[in-house]
């Protein structure tokens, strides 16, 4: 059944795949982000209650969506790593952990910007504010790991290991958190929890997120494609590549 | 093979008995921590009794942070480690003996110390009782789950502090249960729950961190 994949764990076929994959990844993300984020930005109704401060959304929800995701992404890659003794699932989880991060940080700084006008405070301790700083630690710690190594190949065993860690720990993190919160603060600041949103504004929002997610992949397969160049640098294929470009 | 993990644990335990120093430091780390608080902070009883669980559980997982980054160290400077992995024991049994050791004589101590940091902090006898059953439950948490992460930075020259940032977020779901416990005995309410979950943590990383210790020391050994 996944017969398909196992070519790819040669570095040099991941290579080309990338390179097939990138401008395509590229174009859906340009074209999705453009037109979600002018559809929601200029064209969108205003909220009733929140005006036009609202139009945040369009930035924070999928981040924030996408930087669970591709924490889960990355868990994956090092399972399909160690299972299968793949050096380059290892290569593409590296790849991802910094572009998820940055997706975390992106929706921890556009949900304080939010907080500020809305609920009169950058930083509330709520439950999902919480749940995705710890997220952001959990980035961190898995990057450091990784950088701790000289032998990058061992260490991304090693952050691949903490990846699925942190990835058995998120639940509980996350109902953890959430159980505290309504121990300590009973109500907590309502937001925006209207229990429909009205298709008008939730189809930029649909379209952003998938331009998001396109976005996390297009940059994932930049980064693993230059990963995969510079753990390679002594094979023959990759001197070939050199001098084919004429940088060498 | 019985045997065998036996004389680890014996060899463990003679080892930390012969560097007392060692021995005795971490315990005294959490000691002065635990005192920064009423100087720090306030030194009035309601609002120690406030605090003082978290405190003395964050003091916990600190101290436990650094006498957790020698756990494998020796055994990998001078070899043993690898011997282990020769013997044609598991790995898995060895890591586990020695995370119980471990736990043996880092944790009791603090075990032993606890009724003066509940009387620092002027927890009542409820909350003390809570804070002892948290303690016994959590700490070879602690022990289990650190030790993947130790295994993991064994090999590394300037492991100490990355081993902190690896471990703090993972600690925090047991943070949060073991003070909502004793926040709950101070109210006079039942704290099963808490105690319970913190129980199911433990004993899924009992059945489990064993392996990923394994595993982690084997990448550590290249």
């Amino acid at each position: 059944m996944w017969k398909w994949l196992h070519p790819y764990a040669k570095t040099e076929n991941a290579y080309q795949l990338c390179l097939t994959l990138q401008p395509w990844l590229w174009g859906c993300a340009l074209v999705c982000l453009i037109v979600g984020t002018v559809w929601g930005l200029a064209f969108a109704p205003q909220d009733y209650q929140q005006g036009d401060s609202f139009r945040i959304i369009y930035i924070h929800v999928p981040s924030a969506i996408l930087s669970m995701s591709t924490y889960i992404a990355m868990a994956v890659a090092a399972l399909v790593g160690m299972v299968w003794q793949w050096r380059t699932a290892y290569m593409a989880m590296i790849a991802m952990a910094p572009v998820g991060a940055v997706m975390t940080f992106i929706a921890l700084f556009t949900g304080a910007a939010w907080g500020k006008p809305m609920w009169g405070a950058w930083w509330v301790w709520d439950a999902r504010l919480t749940s995705e700083l710890i997220l952001l630690f959990l980035y961190i710690g898995v990057i450091a790991l990784y950088g701790a190594f000289e032998d990058k190949q061992q260490g991304g065993k090693a952050a691949g290991i903490m990846a699925l860690v942190g990835v058995v720990n998120i639940p509980i993190i996350h109902y953890s958190v959430e159980w505290w919160n309504t121990l300590h603060q009973g109500a907590t600041i309502s937001k925006f929890d209207s229990p429909s949103i009205a298709p008008e504004m939730l189809w930029p929002l649909l379209i952003n997120l998938a331009g998001f997610a396109f976005f996390i992949a297009a940059v994932t397969t930049v980064r693993l494609r230059s990963e995969i160049v510079l753990r390679e640098m002594h094979r023959p294929w990759v001197k070939r590549l050199a001098d084919e470009s004429g940088v060498a | 093979m019985k045997h065998l993990l036996l004389g680890i644990a014996r060899r463990d335990v003679r080892i930390a008995f012969q560097q007392k120093a060692e021995l005795v430091q971490p315990i005294m780390f959490l000691l002065m921590v635990v005192t920064l608080f009423p100087l720090g902070v306030s030194p009035a009883p309601e609002t120690l009794q406030r605090i003082g669980p978290g405190v003395i559980w964050i003091a916990a997982i600190l101290s436990s942070l650094l006498s957790m980054d020698r756990l494998f160290r020796e055994d990998f400077n001078d070899g043993s480690l690898e011997q282990y992995m020769l013997s044609g024991m598991p790995l898995s049994g060895v890591a586990a003996v020695k995370v119980l050791v471990h736990w043996l004589i880092s944790f009791l101590p603090l075990l032993v110390l606890s009724p003066l940091l509940a009387m620092f902090l002027n927890l009542t006898l409820d909350m003390y009782v809570a804070l002892i059953a948290t303690l016994i439950l959590g700490t070879p948490l602690l022990s289990f789950v650190g030790a993947i992460a130790v295994g993991l930075t064994v090999g590394l020259q300037r492991g100490g502090l990355l081993l902190a940032l690896l471990l703090i977020p993972v600690f925090i779901p047991l943070l949060i249960f073991a003070t909502s416990a004793v926040d709950s005995a101070a109210l006079h309410l039942p704290y099963y729950s808490q105690l319970a979950i913190i129980g199911a943590m433990l004993l899924l990383a009992a059945a489990s961190a064993p392996f990923a210790i394994a595993y982690s020391l084997k990448v550590s050994q290249n």
